[in-house]
């Protein structure tokens, strides 16, 4: 069982009360006549799924009805961070492997 | 004024009104209160409910000067007037539910919206979708811990706080406007289910419905 902070009630609730809602971040084109097929087909059907850290969209369907992000590890389903919409999150993939890295290096070091 | 079609939804027709709970009462019974019971269920039917949406300053300055009460700002709060029977409560961060005494509702929101005038705004009166069941008695909040998955231990549950989490696994407002009395907001198409729930839940309390 997830115990969530909901960025907009300011405090944890029960995973019960949320539902995830797939990939964040997702742009809508623009110009959706612009687009080709294939960067339309992007948008529209193909999302990230990757090992390791990942922004997901989550509602909090029985609370406040507000949509955030998650940064959520998917091998330890770890909730790393949860910030509002509009916001950019804070731990990305690239700055896990840094802190990996300086941790490896210390290891090589000591 | 906005243009908005507004409508009282109470009217002098002879048509007989009936709360929520009068099928159940008959369906299921209302066991009495004695003095035995360590819960009691009391339903405040017929409330006007009103759901205003917007930005808290504009909501806020309107609130105080038609209702003479503060907006909440902070997230699950609750606030109401000194007798308890007017009350406001944050949804989410444009959302606040108003309760007044029934009959009340329509005027409330025709001097909102005379207030609010052009602002960027919305008052839906939900009065007949949802209806009010109040739990008091020593036992009220170990009945509540039954189901509810929210903490309502009073250290992290105070008097003035109002939350919309799941009761039996029921979308439900569960609020604490004073040490003793907790109170429900459930859907009206719910409030049979939730009454027989709370019946057979409360049957090792004794618990007694006054009517």
């Amino acid at each position: 069982m997830f115990y969530i902070y909901c960025p907009y009630c300011g405090e944890h609730r029960e995973e019960e009360e949320f539902h995830p809602k797939g990939q964040a971040h997702i742009e809508r084109p623009k110009e959706p006549e612009a687009c080709s097929d294939e960067e339309w087909g992007d948008y529209l059907f193909f999302r990230d799924n990757p090992r390791g850290v990942h922004h997901e969209l989550w509602v909090h369907a029985v609370g406040c009805r507000k949509f955030f992000n998650v940064t959520r590890h998917t091998v330890t389903y770890e909730i790393l961070e949860t910030y509002k919409m509009g916001e950019q999150p804070s731990i990305t993939a690239d700055s896990q492997n840094q802190v990996a890295a300086a941790s490896r290096q210390e290891g090589v070091r000591a | 004024m906005s243009n908005a079609a507004t409508f009282d939804t109470r009217t002098d027709s002879a048509i007989p009104v009936e709360p929520p709970l009068a099928y159940s009462y008959r369906r299921s019974g209302a066991p009495a209160a004695g003095p035995e019971s360590r819960v009691i269920l009391r339903e405040r039917a017929l409330l006007g409910h009103l759901v205003l949406r917007g930005g808290a300053i504009v909501l806020d300055e309107a609130v105080r000067e038609v209702l003479g009460l503060n907006l909440p700002g902070e997230p699950q709060g609750l606030v109401q007037d000194e007798r308890g029977e007017r009350s406001i409560q944050w949804l989410s961060p444009d959302e606040w539910l108003v309760i007044v005494p029934g009959g009340e509702e329509f005027e409330l929101e025709t001097r909102l919206r005379e207030r609010l005038g052009d602002a960027h705004y919305a008052i839906s009166d939900v009065s007949g979708g949802q209806t009010l069941l109040e739990l008091s008695g020593e036992a009220a909040r170990e009945l509540l811990m039954k189901t509810v998955i929210y903490d309502v231990h009073p250290s992290h549950f105070p008097v003035g706080r109002g939350v919309t989490t799941v009761f039996a696994k029921a979308t439900t407002i569960l609020r604490r406007p004073s040490e003793e009395r907790w109170e429900l907001v459930v859907r009206r198409s719910f409030a049979d289910y939730c009454y027989r729930w709370l019946l057979d839940a409360g049957e090792e309390y004794a618990i007694g419905v006054v009517r």
